[in-house]
Order: structure tokens, then sequence, then C-alpha cells
């Protein structure tokens, strides 16, 4: 057994005897959506942390910006800024006037029926592409991490799977928010660890790192050209339009965040919402410090490893595994491959748990039996159901598009849903009185629509690509793209809005106009709001 | 539940399922906001009142007054990398400390700006919970 398979199967160890702990304490409705709501401030802070940094964050970001230098970095900066829509706007109305969903909100004063359907639907949109994503990822790298113990793309797959559906079927959010802890205190150690190595090979000179940095040499298209990875532009031209698409996807970011299913769920599971308050400023101290040693992780990678040697041994996404194996050797490298896996399960198990509640609470119980349950327990039942199905559904996609699929789009997808569909319908709830179910549900629509489009027009659908590239990683729809930005949030976002203020002005809806003052209180000063267990 | 409070006793209850949360019949004080039914909750809270209330409308002007700006401020300050980046590369490329341009500088202060922002309201935020509270004690749950 190689030292990255056993660091893994000790993390496993550990997660699988929370998860026992936990499956105790999680039978009760509150319990299992919200870990009774006694999760404390900076827990959850850390948890948010463990549920936002992916595999996308920490093995991305750091390739990223070993390959293309600062244009990498600009996502860094997008990952942390966002989090003051999430502070200053949606995380203590949110605790405030809702219970276990995003749709709570929007249901106070609107007509549950057609707003919980829609909102479930994209909850369960994002959730599952986002998911997807990962599984792919964490399937991709396996070969790569554990290439020496002989495990399969199919076989990792299938673990992350099953392991995520263990989580939350047995431990529910209890089990799901102590995994987020763990693998956040894990990723943060490892990356302050990986950064201070950085550092003392330049004999803890900042100065000379930062001239390494300027110049980085590699191979482009077989000439050795030598860049400041410093300046922007390598990635994002003039000629792709790079300011509009770093602009739109700094929208992305910076509205998207705010309306992720599963980062807005964490904020039910403490117990008010000044507690939710510190918990988004426990997040963004660690995200912030985390997203700043990404400079250090992929300059780092570029000066010390080298953007050519990196290429050879498996592409960007290894860039920080191999600065770790670079630096300190393998065992430091088993180290570095198991946080990245805990890093993935631990944000698909939030994932499947956003999905699932989002199924049981909002579709099942609300559309299908009118609010109520049938059977005391039955919204928990359904909900484990649903995360079975969730996970197997998971399973079975990304091993049908397999290790090489062409999937960073869905990343994108899942933000450009996110701040077009989502976050407008919340904002407008909670500061427009005129604002109605027709306005909500053309509003979901417009946004979910406008992204689905705009994502399979973009370059990251359509694009012809070279007869080198083949099978599952070339592009979908092989001709020049109709939407030039890789993020439509740019447009997307504005056509959410667009949808939901024409939708309201449809029709007239004195109800909901009447009941704006209770929501207003009840989300301005917690009047009413649920309370912990 | 804190240790202080004495047992309740047992629930008489038939066990039919899993737990939930709603509360055993012998649950004792005011019913808790999720149990009570839409008759209960109608007039239960004077919503109207409370949202016209001078009180009430001076938190929601205070919070305004910080919210607005903030926003205004970060996605101005936040929205200027991208557009400087993308529309004004040689400024952005200008070595200022050593070999560090003014990107990489303008990027960093990011941070530095999102945690400022951040700590401002997190100080600005104890004065609307104080302002809450007070709204809340006048409403107390019946």
């Amino acid at each position: 057994m190689t030292p990255a398979l056993g660091m893994f199967l000790l993390f496993v160890l550990i997660t699988l005897g929370i998860t026992w702990w936990a499956a105790r304490r999680s039978q009760s409705a509150a319990a299992f959506f919200t870990a009774s709501r006694r999760i404390t401030g900076w827990q959850n802070g850390v948890a948010v942390a463990g549920d936002y940094m992916s595999a996308a964050s920490f093995l991305g970001i750091a390739g990223l910006i070993a390959f293309y230098g600062y244009d990498g970095f600009m996502f860094s900066v997008g990952w942390l800024v966002a989090y003051l829509t999430v502070l200053l706007v949606v995380a203590e109305p949110l605790r405030n006037a809702g219970k276990y969903t995003m749709a709570d909100v929007l249901a106070y004063r609107l007509n549950p029926r057609p707003v919980r359907a829609m909102a479930a639907l994209s909850t369960i949109t994002v959730s599952t592409f986002y998911m997807i994503a990962q599984m792919v990822g964490a399937g991709a790298l396996v070969a790569l991490l554990l290439g020496s113990s002989h495990v399969s793309y199919q076989a990792a797959v299938i673990g992350v799977g099953v392991l995520m559906i263990i989580y939350v079927v047995f431990g529910g959010m209890l089990a799901t928010t102590w995994v987020q802890i763990i693998k956040a205190i894990l990723l943060m150690a490892g990356t302050i660890l990986l950064s201070l190595l950085v550092l003392a090979h330049f004999d803890w000179s900042l100065t000379s790192f930062f001239n390494a940095v300027t110049h980085v040499s590699y191979h482009d298209k077989g000439e050795l050209v030598t860049k400041n990875f410093l300046d922007p532009g390598l990635r994002y031209t003039t000629a792709n339009h790079g300011a509009l698409d770093l602009i739109s996807l700094g929208m992305a970011l910076v509205f998207g965040t705010a309306g992720l299913p599963h980062i807005l769920v964490r904020f039910y599971t403490v117990p008010d919402a000044k507690t939710a308050r510190v918990s988004v400023v426990w997040a963004m101290v660690l995200i912030g410090s985390f997203y700043i040693m990404t400079t250090f992780l992929g300059f780092g990678a570029a000066t010390i490893v080298g953007r050519d040697f990196i290429a050879g041994h498996g592409g960007n996404n290894m860039s920080a595994p191999l600065l770790a194996q670079a630096l300190a050797g393998d065992i430091f490298f088993a180290f570095i491959a198991a946080i990245a896996f805990a890093t993935i399960l631990a944000v698909v198990a939030g994932l499947t748990i956003s999905a699932s509640t989002s199924f049981a609470h909002d579709f099942y119980t609300a559309v299908i039996h009118h609010g109520t349950e049938r059977k005391p327990g039955e919204e928990v039942r359904v909900a484990r159901i649903a995360a079975f199905f969730v996970g197997a559904i998971a399973i079975a996609v990304a091993i049908l598009l397999g290790k090489d699929a062409n999937v960073a789009f869905l990343v994108a997808l899942a933000f450009a849903v996110a701040a077009s569909a989502n976050l407008p319908v919340i904002v407008l709830s909670l500061f427009w009185r005129r604002f109605n179910t027709a306005g909500a549900v053309c509003g979901l629509a417009t946004g979910l629509l406008a992204s689905l489009v705009l994502i399979a027009l973009s370059p990251s659908v359509m694009k012809v690509d070279p007869p080198t590239v083949v099978g599952a990683a070339r592009h979908l729809i092989q001709r020049p793209p109709i939407f030039p930005l890789e993020n439509p949030g740019i447009l997307s976002i504005p056509l959410g809005f667009l949808g939901a203020i024409l939708g309201t002005f449809l029709r007239r809806e004195p109800e909901a106009e009447a009941r704006f003052a209770e929501l207003v209180v009840r989300a301005n000063t917690g009047l009413g709001a649920e309370q912990a267990l | 539940m804190p240790p202080d409070n004495p047992p309740l006793p047992p629930d008489p209850t038939a066990i039919v399922g899993a737990a939930t949360d709603i509360s055993p019949l012998t649950h004792r004080g005011p019913k808790p906001a999720h149990e009570r039914t839409a008759a209960e909750e109608a007039g239960a809270t004077p919503w109207e009142a409370i949202a016209s209330s001078a009180r009430f409308r001076e938190l929601l002007r205070a919070k305004r007054r910080f919210i607005i700006p903030a926003m205004i401020f970060f996605i101005v300050y936040y929205f200027a990398l991208p557009a400087l980046v993308g529309y004004a590369r040689p400024l952005m490329e200008k070595p200022i400390i050593g070999p560090v341009n003014l990107a990489y500088l303008f990027a960093l202060s990011q941070f530095f700006m999102a945690w400022f922002i951040a700590a401002m309201y997190v100080r600005a935020a104890n004065r609307f919970d104080r302002q809450a509270r007070e709204i809340m004690r006048d409403n107390q749950e019946r």
C-alpha cells in the first residue's frame, strides 16, 4: 500500500467514525437537515470554507496560476470577495426567515407550490451538475495520485460516491458538517506547509521569490519562451474578449456564491442570525488566507517545478501535488494527494445534502403533498432515499462520461445558474414589496434557461478542436462558438433580473404584498425565527 | 436544553415513526412558531404594526445606511480590477515594489478590502442587534 492510499484510508476511517456518532443524533427532521441548529459560529465558518473550497480551488487554481500566472490569480480574488454579498445581503435574512432550504424564504409570501417547484429544480440542477464535475475530477485524479496502487477511474468514482452517500444518508447534516470541518483544517494545514516550503526554497526572501516569478521559462508550441508571470494576459487575451470574460467571471462569482444552495443551507445549522454572521466572517478569514496562499502554490509550481514538467506529468491539475513532491518528497506528496480527496469528498457531501433536502422539503412535501407530512418522519425518509439516488445518478453519469470528459463548463454553469436564477429572486423577495409568484417563477426560469443556453453556445461547449484531441476531451459541439465568452454571467444575470421584474408586472398578487411586512420584520429582527433544539 | 431545566415527564405519544421536531404532548410554555396553525398564526404577531413602528423603521434605515454604500463601494472596487487589467494593461504591468507590479498589488488589496468591510459590518451589526433585541422585547411571542 502506498502512503497516499494509506493516508486517504485513515481519513475515511475517521469520517466513518464521525458518521456513526452522528447517525444516532440525526433522527428528527431538524437534526437531519440542520444538525439541530446547534453548530457554533467558528464551526460553521470552517464548515462553510470546507464546503466551498473544492478540488477546483485547491488543484485547479494552483494549476491555473502555474500555467497562466496572474490570470489564474484573478479567480482567487473573486472567490473571496463573493463572500461580501453573502455577508451583507443573504446570510442573516435567510437564517431569520427560513427553515431548511433557500425556497423557504421565497415561499413565505409567495404561492408555495409553483415557487418551490422551480426553486427545487434550480437547486437540484446546480447541485448535480457541480457534483458530476467534482466526481469526474476525483476519478481522473486517482489514476495520477494513486497510480501505483492500481485504483482505476471507475473504482475511484464509486468509492467517492458511496462514501458521500453514507455520510449523508446516515449522518445527515451533522456528519456532513464535521467532514467539512476536518477537510478544511487539513486543507489549510497542507497549504500553509506548502507555502512555507516554497518560501524556504527561496531562502525566506519574498524578493527572490517574486524575481523568479517574473522570469518563468517554458515551451510554447515547441519554442522556449520566458514570461513575466505577474503580468496579466496569458490566458485572457485581448483577441478573445479577455476583459469582458474576466468581468463576466467576476459577476458570476460575486453574485453566484450567494445563490449556491449548498452554501446557503449551511446558515440554517446555526442557532441564530448573529451566529450566521460570525460564521461568514470565520469563513472569510479562512477562505481569504487560503486564496492568498495560492500565490505560493501556483507561482511556486511555475518556478520550482516548471510548466513543462507539469504538462508531462498529468497536466495543470497536478501542480500542487507535484510541487509537494519536488519540495519534500513522496510522503508529503501523499499527504497533499490525501487532502485533495478529502476536499472532493467534503464538497460532494455538501452538494448531496442540499439537493436531497430540496427534493424532500420543497418538492416531495410541499409540491406533491401540499406541505404536510403524511406520517411523522416522512420528509427525512424521503431525503435519505433522495440522497441515495442523487449519489447513484452522479456515479453513473461520471462513469459514463469517463475520466477525460471535458466538464469544466459544469462548474461555470453551476455559478451562472446560482447567480442568474437564485440570487435575483432571493433579493427581490426580500427587498421589493410588489414582487410576486409570477415574478419568482419567471425569474427562476429565465435565469436557468439563459445560463443553460449561453453555456451551450459558449467556447466551453462549442469549439473546433485540433484532430490531436480525441474522445470525451473534445468539445461537445465542433463549431465556432456563437456566444464568445466562457462565462455567461454578464448577460444571464441581467436576464434573470429582467425575467423576474417583467414576470412580476404580469399580474398583481395582493396576498404577496400584504405579507411583505411580515417577511421584512422577520428577516431583519429574527422575530419568530426557528430556534436551536 | 440548558442543564438547569427540570427534565420533561415522559412523552405519552405512541411512537409511530422516526422522531420529529414536533414537540411532545406534555410540552410546556408557548407553542414554538413552527407548530402554530395558520389560524393561530394570524394576528398572533402584529407584523404590520411592527413594520410601521418608528423603532423598526429606524433599524431599517440604519442597516440601509451601512449596507448600500458598502455594496456600491466593494462592487466598484472589485470590478475595477478586471476592467483595469483588461483595458489598462501597460499601467497595471508597472513594477511598484521591486519586481511586484500594480496588477498583483491591486489584486492583493482586494483581500484586505473584503476583510476590512467585513470587520466594519460586524461592528455596525452589533448596533443593529441591539435595536432588533429592543423590538423583539416589545413584541415577545405570546
